[in-house]
């Protein structure tokens, strides 16, 4: 019987030759990631309690990015915390204020296929997109994998989802994950592993990629997962991974799958989850004239280079209506100054963006991109429940990089499609 | 293992921010940031949450971000013991490993605030001794069972490095 690439890499991490859906096996970690609110503060201090060394100090990553940039006492102690920890344990690889941990990690050379890692944050599951297996744990299970360089996991069922056709200009792979997540629910695939795959995958770029993986977490699944293809090498390749062996982690044509779904890639109109959930999807059209005070392009999930590239094919030439704030907040401090060097960000400073610093912010509420009192607000996020990018009365729709920045043009949720 | 508690009983989708809000991660007085849980969907409930409470809710509990704060703060209001239809893996793994039992029961829907109940965690059942019923809950694995018997995850990994030297 043929096995899945998540089950290949659940068996290989468990020392065994094969896993099925419900086992229960202990993992080793190939790699363990924290950032500053998960990590030092959290897990950092759990670990001195348990009096013992990191397991592997080749293994942990520290990245912080969530209470970075803000001028109050409680988030300066965060990173002077974060600092100190790393400074006294001599965490080798701490990546400091560079941009948010999901995108940072992978660009920073640290995920091939076939690993098995474990992230202390829901959106972990990103790194799927690269052929990895990586779920999100909270702060004491990382505590003890950090202690001990292993964890339980129940083996999850596989959900095959294939994408087919090929997206129209001005859909992205945000539309995809919202549509998924409109069609079953923000819960549609609890305990179960998503692979994405098809057409309208592969014709993706490996970034846009990472939203979908991204996004798993807003569809309940325990992980997503993409099978490494020429594109998934070609963009660790510059990101500096060298050495890559694609094809040993593909499923076979005779893997079981729990359920094979699809969604129509060719038909898909532009996306937009209404407030306060993002299975509140629907297609743009379902949203359009609703005024907006803010626009934001930001987070792990919608401000890679490739999405301030989707940004700026709607904003060349325009202008942001004057009644509506443009926020961009690059995702990684190197792709903002990838697109500084391309021409990307002139684009988006041009049509009345401002450009805020990188890391989690607007998308928690923190920093300046935090909506206001009662203020309405469009985002590339990935999620909007009540209070979590602003206050209870503020009110957040999730779309595409090229919705949001429509959206900013017309001062109203806006298709995108019609700006191309 | 058996629990006797109050319940308060809430719907479903219950997130991470509304148990957690973002204002008490970043909180200048920690120590009393547990007290904004559930702030934007039922202010009396952290102040009148009471020791050995139960929580309980519908679907999807505890969907969103990995912030163990959320069950945290639940257990810092005095809950022991959390029941749902359905939990967010992430929240389902912190309740362990924070020693609180988070069982899986799709009768939720019957029992009411105020509602006293026992819950058996061996057999499965919980009595609502206010109503005079009993629900069927999944069981327990073992091994997160023993995760609670010892204490929590931290009290967990404390005995196996005890054990290891």
């Amino acid at each position: 019987m043929g096995q899945t690439i998540s089950e290949k890499i659940l068996a290989r991490a468990s020392g065994r030759e094969t896993v099925k859906p419900g086992d229960i096996v202990t993992c080793q970690v190939d790699l363990a990631m924290v950032h500053d609110s998960s990590g030092p503060r959290t897990s950092g201090k759990k670990l001195d309690e348990l009096g013992v060394p990191v397991w592997d100090m080749d293994k942990l990553v520290v990245i912080s990015d969530h209470y970075v940039n803000l001028d109050t006492p409680a988030a300066k102690e965060v990173q002077d915390i974060c600092d100190d920890w790393c400074e006294s344990h001599k965490v080798k690889n701490f990546i400091r204020n560079q941009g948010i941990c999901h995108i940072v990690l992978p660009q920073e050379g640290h995920v091939r296929p076939g690993m098995f890692c474990v992230g202390a944050d829901s959106h972990s599951t990103t790194a799927g997109a690269f052929g990895a297996f990586m779920v999100g744990v909270g702060a004491t299970e990382i505590t003890g994998v950090m202690a001990t360089g292993d964890i339980w996991v129940r083996v999850p069922d596989n959900i095959r989802m294939e994408v087919t056709g090929e997206l129209s200009p001005g859909v992205a792979g945000k539309d995809v994950i919202l549509k998924i997540c409109g069609e079953h629910g923000i819960m549609g695939f609890g305990y179960q592993v998503v692979e994405f795959c098809g057409e309208g995958v592969a014709n993706m770029s490996a970034q846009d990629r990472m939203t979908l993986t991204n996004m798993a977490a807003e569809i309940g699944a325990k992980t997503g997962i993409i099978a490494p293809d020429a594109k998934t090498v070609e963009l660790l390749s510059s990101w500096g991974v060298s050495g890559i062996n694609a094809d040993a982690w593909q499923s076979d044509a005779d893997a079981v799958y729990a359920k094979r779904l699809t969604v129509d890639g060719s038909a898909l109109a532009p996306q937009v989850a209404a407030p306060s959930s993002p299975e509140n999807a629907d297609d743009v059209t379902a949203y359009k004239n609703v005024k907006l005070d803010q626009a934001y392009l930001g987070a792990c999930t919608g401000a890679k280079l490739e999405d301030m590239r989707m940004a700026a094919q709607v904003l060349k030439g325009k202008k942001v209506a004057s009644g509506t704030r443009f926020l961009v907040a690059p995702s990684t401090v190197k792709m903002r100054e990838q697109a500084a060097a391309e021409g990307t960000l002139k684009i988006l400073e041009d049509a009345g963006a401002m450009i805020l610093p990188s890391g989690c912010g607007g998308c928690i509420g923190l920093g300046d991109a935090r909506l206001a009192e009662n203020a309405v607000g469009i985002s590339s996020t990935n999620r909007n429940f009540v209070g979590r990018a602003g206050p209870k009365s503020s009110k957040l729709y999730l779309a595409s990089p090229f919705t949001v920045a429509a959206s900013a043009v017309a001062g109203e949720i806006a298709d995108p499609r019609d700006m191309l | 293992m058996n629990h006797k508690g109050k319940a308060w009983k809430f719907g479903a989708n219950i997130d991470t921010d509304l148990l957690a809000p973002i204002s008490a991660l970043t909180s200048a007085k920690p120590a009393e940031a547990y007290t904004e849980c559930l702030k934007d969907l039922d202010p009396t409930f952290a102040p009148n949450c009471k020791e050995g409470d139960i929580f309980v809710a519908e679907e999807n509990l505890g969907i969103g971000s990995s912030r163990e704060w959320a069950p945290q703060y639940l257990q810092s209001c005095g809950i022991r013991v959390v029941l749902a239809k359905s939990f967010a893996r992430i929240f389902y793994r912190n309740c362990f490993n924070l020693a609180v039992p988070a069982l899986v029961c799709a009768e939720t829907h019957k029992i009411s605030t105020g509602d006293q109940l026992d819950v058996d965690m061996e057999k499965g059942e919980v009595h609502n001794l206010t109503k005079g019923e009993t629900y069927k809950c999944d069981t327990v694995p073992e091994h997160l069972m023993q995760i609670v018997a010892d204490g929590g995850l931290m009290e967990h990994l404390k005995k196996r490095f005890k054990k290891a030297s």
